[in-house]
């Protein structure tokens, strides 16, 4: 583990500039990702922490038909947000099956987004081929046990998960990143944020170094709506998912006119299943409909032996989903 | 050069340390308070062996930096018996209904307990089950765990 210098930030703007102009500098929030991947894997290896957790970047508040996030909120102080619990169940419940109280403590939003997409092989540095670690150097999880690992978005060059609950609730609900840089602010939409791995996996997202995630802004569903979120595991509570599912409708006269799906524990990046909305918009809610539009859900996947399984999976937890939302 | 100087208040004394700034929160109080009552389990966020209260929330000593705590407010298993060493209702609990057996997850698995009812997540078996679930128990005494924590649950505010 190398040594690194710590700094606390006090002003937001002050935290950009030296992060911005120094290459080996990184943010450090809840650390739950950062602190592991440096201090415990050895794999991330920043000379210069800039921890922002005394920023002024936490906090919710309604605006218009809108929820702007804090970055620094945690994931615990977002479930436990009464509009978050009326109107975006998907996201309550996204939260609270993903990790647990203490790490929920201390896990921000912002850092959630922004956790390293990354698998058992990018952790262990004694793993020589990981392209997301050494570009170029190969994947040792094609060929290894890859129950965990991303079958959409994925390739030979990189097979890891994007494993974060909250943010496929996210996509799905075309939630707004605001960003500060050295020279000013900008929104990026979270569907637009992250890259796919293609022949360069150690890129993650579309940020330059040094922009820093200040909110998120999540729009409300309309007050008609029902959203859920499904997670499958392989054990009954803090555990990484094999496929979740973050799912909303509205049903208007027996018609569905506004459906959004996101995968989870299959994709690359947190995954909008565009296709499966296609399927469910105009339709009417049914067993047959909700395999439609499961079956339309899954395009080109890449698996290998260890996550073959996961097709099926997926393709029966969106049907279990929209069948929950309208039981 | 990395040290960093920080402040921590611990159970209700404050101490300055010198440290490196790789120094967990962790490896803070064990090694340089002497506070050796919180455990050391997988050192990686998965066993919650090491939870200790920080500003009154529970979270995971091994993932936090010694210096991100500074000035704040952490309480740890030796902060929660009485002056005169009287164990606290949840400790006692643990006693009573024998939740533990090589007693290495104790401390952790108390702290997250007295957490979880200040957070009003006891109500029951259910809930109990999934608000502990980051505490591992490998000697599996789950039900005496939760057994101890039902019984605290359920009494009377005193």
């Amino acid at each position: 583990m190398r040594p690194f210098e710590y700094t606390s930030a006090s002003d937001t703007a002050a935290a950009v500039e030296i992060v911005t102009g120094d290459p080996d500098a990184a943010y450090l929030a809840g650390g739950t990702t950062q602190v592991d991947l440096m201090l415990k894997d050895g794999v991330v290896e920043p000379r210069r922490l800039v921890d922002i957790t005394r920023l002024p970047l936490r906090g919710i508040a309604r605006i218009g038909d809108a929820l702007h996030v804090g970055a620094l909120t945690t994931m615990e102080e977002l479930a436990a947000d009464a509009t978050v619990a009326e109107r975006l169940p998907c996201v309550r419940e996204a939260l609270l099956h993903g990790a647990s109280v203490q790490l929920r403590n201390m896990a921000t939003i912002g850092g959630n987004v922004l956790q390293r997409t990354r698998c058992r092989y990018f952790r262990d540095p004694a793993v020589a081929a990981c392209n997301k670690r050494a570009p170029g150097s190969g994947c040792a999880a094609i060929h290894g046990a890859a129950r965990m690992h991303a079958i959409l978005g994925a390739s030979e060059h990189c097979i890891a998960l994007h494993a974060s609950d909250l943010c496929v609730a996210l996509v799905a609900l075309d939630a707004i990143v605001h960003v500060q840089g050295r020279d000013g602010e900008r929104t990026v939409p979270l569907t637009e944020l992250y890259v796919l791995p293609g022949d360069r996996p150690d890129v993650e997202n579309v940020l330059v170094h040094g922009e820093l995630i200040t909110a998120i802004e999540v729009p409300l569903l309309p007050a008609g709506a029902r959203s859920g979120y499904v997670k499958i595991r392989d054990r009954a509570s803090y555990e990484f998912a094999l496929v979740s599912v973050a799912a909303a409708l509205v049903v208007e006269d027996g018609v569905i006119v506004q459906a959004r799906v996101g995968l989870g524990g299959v994709g690359t990046i947190p995954w909008r299943a565009r296709a499966a909305e296609q399927v469910l918009i105009g339709g009417r809610p049914g067993r047959a409909l909700f395999a439609a539009a499961a079956n339309a859900a899954i395009i080109d996947p890449y698996t290998v032996e260890g996550t073959r399984f996961k097709v099926t999976l997926a393709e029966r937890a969106i049907v279990r989903a929209l069948e929950d939302l309208v039981a | 050069m990395s040290a960093c100087s920080v402040t921590l208040r611990v159970n209700g004394s404050s101490a300055r340390l010198e440290i490196d700034s790789r120094v967990t929160l962790l490896d803070a109080l064990r090694d340089h308070l002497g506070l050796t009552g919180t455990k050391k389990g997988c050192d990686q966020g998965a066993c919650g062996a090491c939870t200790v209260l920080l500003d009154g929330r529970r979270v995971l000593s091994c993932l936090t930096l010694a210096a991100q705590s500074d000035g704040r407010e952490v309480t740890t298993i030796e902060g929660l018996s009485g002056e005169d060493g009287e164990l606290h209702p949840m400790q006692a609990a643990f006693v009573r209904h024998d939740g533990f057996q090589c007693g290495y997850c104790t401390p952790g698995q108390i702290m997250s307990a007295v957490a979880l009812l200040e957070e009003g997540r006891a109500g029951s078996d259910e809930e109990i089950k999934e608000f502990m679930s980051g505490n591992l128990c490998r000697c599996g005494a789950y039900p005496n765990i939760r057994a101890a924590i039902r019984d605290v649950a359920q009494r009377p505010a005193t």
